[in-house]
């Protein structure tokens, strides 16, 4: 006859959930802490995933091909303009598939003549080359944009948070903006353009109307320029000289993209900073499992004496603990999980993004809940296991 | 005939400490098998440390200690709780039943430690609780369930895995006397259907259903 005591793994389960059972409460509190620190960082991830994600679509939508041409800043943060050749040297380059000059113009936009003067709302009236909304790959939210025609008449086309500033939604009737005391009429309205956030901000009006009306010089202060994907490097390299060829110093040439670039990696840094706050909560949490596993050996002192009597081992008896921490853990890792996962996809439906389900993210968190409720549950496993089952069984 | 249920020889307890403590200073005892031995003494007598040795939740200081025909002072702690899984049956005072588990997991608990399944344990159970009068109480929780049944319970736990020796540290010392009588009957029941009891107890009503009384007095047996 066999005389060695033994524990099916059925049987250690079922005394892993003995504690949850009788203290269903107490055991809820303490897996909160785990579920919260999971939740956490399951969250972080997804929502970071999931708004990477949408991101690099916007850049691979919007191309990283588009380059933009300055003259620098002058003194007083206006631009500074550019030669008159710039336009036609840039097209001229092999690479360069399309060249748009703009120019900021002096004065000011209003709503209507009798707005004052100075609350302008940082709105820019700027002249434009009518090839622009191609070179941009821009597109209309109302009406059309400029061309060879409209360009010479005082007309106008509204970036979209121009037409946000100035109310204006809708073209149905004859609508007018002022610029230098005259009224140009609206004639579209651009949708957002988010590699050039100042066309956004502009009311753009034709190059001829801007010389002839707006008392423009005709030096362009910004141009866009649309080169072949794989030589963007080389035309960069080169826009300045072309550009300006006395001064390429002066020149300023950028290349909007790498500011969506630079999101991501700010983006990237402050999930480092959450996640590092959701580890600590992980570990606050372990902290409170361990602290509850010791008050659970503590009261159960008398069951361990009882479980010793009917032959368990010391190493059942840790085993019947540690088993007890890892099953509190785990349900606090699930539940964060679940939680973690419910905000992403609650989050990336708000933000219009497509859910990305971080996997790698989530085992991650699971097994750190496991890691974190063995360790919490070894020191107690080990004082229940220690106990000797005279003192576990003495009375009072 | 079989060897003696209980066979000790000069056991001596000694607890470490300044003065070193003896709890028992050369106790030998014998039980036969099917025999229900009363252990009586004043408190501070050594009882509940010879029950612990017989029991082999304590060991002795030096003696020979053979239960069931083993000896078990040269067992390993994992040998020791092995046998007390096949070999024992303990009854305490204060019952120590599980509160989250029924009447009938409680009893089956007496076979968790020798990897039966749950079916079985249950089925085992069912019987104990028959023979100690419980089987309309399978559901109910220990809180549930009066004094004298939640100690029932306990001897149906003791007896469920037909070990060679049950040892009850007072088992009616919680009781009013009503259920102490009936706990003391059902006592005398199990002896009379074959099974080795030991009763720890300072209760003169209990000690005299015994068919056999050892005044335990000092930490060493007075008379018989």
């Amino acid at each position: 006859m066999s005389s060695r005591s033994r524990l099916r793994p059925r049987d250690l389960a079922g005394l892993a959930g003995l504690g949850l059972r009788t203290r269903t409460l107490r055991a809820a509190l303490s897996a909160l802490g785990i579920c919260i620190g999971i939740a956490a960082i399951v969250g972080v991830v997804g929502i970071t995933q999931s708004s990477e994600s949408s991101l690099l679509g916007q850049i691979d939508r919007l191309g990283t091909n588009l380059l933009t041409v300055q003259n620098g800043r002058s003194f007083n943060g206006a631009e500074a303009t550019l030669p008159l050749s710039a336009t036609a040297m840039i097209g001229h380059m092999p690479a360069v598939q399309h060249v748009s000059a703009t120019a900021l113009l002096a004065p000011a936009v209003y709503r209507s003549n009798l707005v004052p003067t100075f609350e302008t709302g940082g709105i820019g009236a700027r002249a434009t080359d009518v090839s622009l909304l191609g070179t941009l790959d821009g597109s209309l939210v109302q009406g059309s944009f400029l061309n060879a025609a409209t360009s010479r008449y005082p007309v106008a086309v509204l970036g979209f948070g121009a037409a946000q500033y100035l109310g204006i939604a809708r073209l149905d009737a004859p609508t007018l903006v002022w610029i230098e005391h005259r009224s140009f009429v609206v004639i579209g309205i651009l949708d957002r353009l988010p590699l050039a956030p100042e066309i956004d901000q502009s009311v753009l009006v034709g190059w001829p109307i801007a010389e002839s009306a707006l008392g423009f010089n005709g030096f362009p202060t910004r141009i866009y320029v649309r080169a072949a994907t794989d030589q963007v490097v080389e035309v960069d390299s080169l826009l300045a000289p072309t550009a300006n060829p006395q001064n390429p110093e002066q020149v300023a040439v950028s290349r909007p993209s790498d500011a969506l670039a630079a999101r991501l990696a700010v983006q990237s840094s402050s999930t480092t900073l959450i996640l590092g706050v959701g580890a600590i909560a992980l570990l606050v949490g372990g902290v409170g499992i361990a602290n509850v596993m010791f008050v659970s050996v503590l009261e159960r002192r008398t069951e361990i004496g009882l479980r010793r009597a009917l032959g368990a081992t010391r190493r059942h008896i840790a085993m019947q603990f540690l088993a007890e921490s890892l099953l509190l853990s785990s349900i606090g890792g699930i539940v964060g999980v679940l939680s973690g996962l419910a905000t992403t996809v609650f989050y990336a439906v708000i933000q219009g993004w497509a859910v990305l389900i971080p996997v790698a993210g989530m085992l991650a968190a699971l097994m750190a809940a496991v890691v974190v409720g063995g360790a919490a549950g070894i020191y107690p496993a080990v004082r229940a296991a220690g106990m000797s089952p005279t003192d576990a069984l003495r009375s009072t | 005939m079989s060897e003696p249920t209980v066979e000790l020889r000069d056991v001596v307890r000694r607890y470490p400490g300044q003065p070193p403590v003896e709890s028992l200073r050369g106790v030998s005892l014998t039980i036969e098998a099917g025999e229900l031995v009363g252990v009586v003494g004043p408190s501070g007598s050594g009882k509940t440390t010879l029950l612990h040795i017989m029991g082999t939740l304590d060991r002795a200081t030096s003696g020979s200690v053979r239960i069931a025909g083993l000896d078990t002072t040269s067992m390993s702690d994992r040998e020791v709780a092995g046998f007390r899984s096949m070999r024992l049956g303990f009854v305490f005072q204060q019952f120590y039943l599980i509160d989250g588990m029924s009447v009938v997991d409680n009893v089956a608990e007496g076979l968790l430690y020798r990897g039966i399944d749950v079916r079985t344990r249950r089925q085992f159970a069912l019987a104990a609780l028959e023979r100690v009068g419980l089987a309309h109480r399978l559901a109910h929780r220990p809180s549930q369930l009066s004094g004298g049944e939640r100690q029932r319970t306990a001897i149906a736990r003791a007896i469920v895995g037909r070990p060679d020796l049950i040892l009850a540290d007072e088992p009616t010392g919680n009781l009013d006397s009503v259920s102490g009588a009936g706990i003391i009957a059902l006592l005398r029941e199990l002896h009379e259907a074959g099974a080795t009891i030991a009763v720890i107890t300072h209760n003169a009503e209990l000690a005299g259903a015994m068919t056999r009384t050892v005044h335990l007095v000092d930490g060493r047996i007075a008379d018989e």
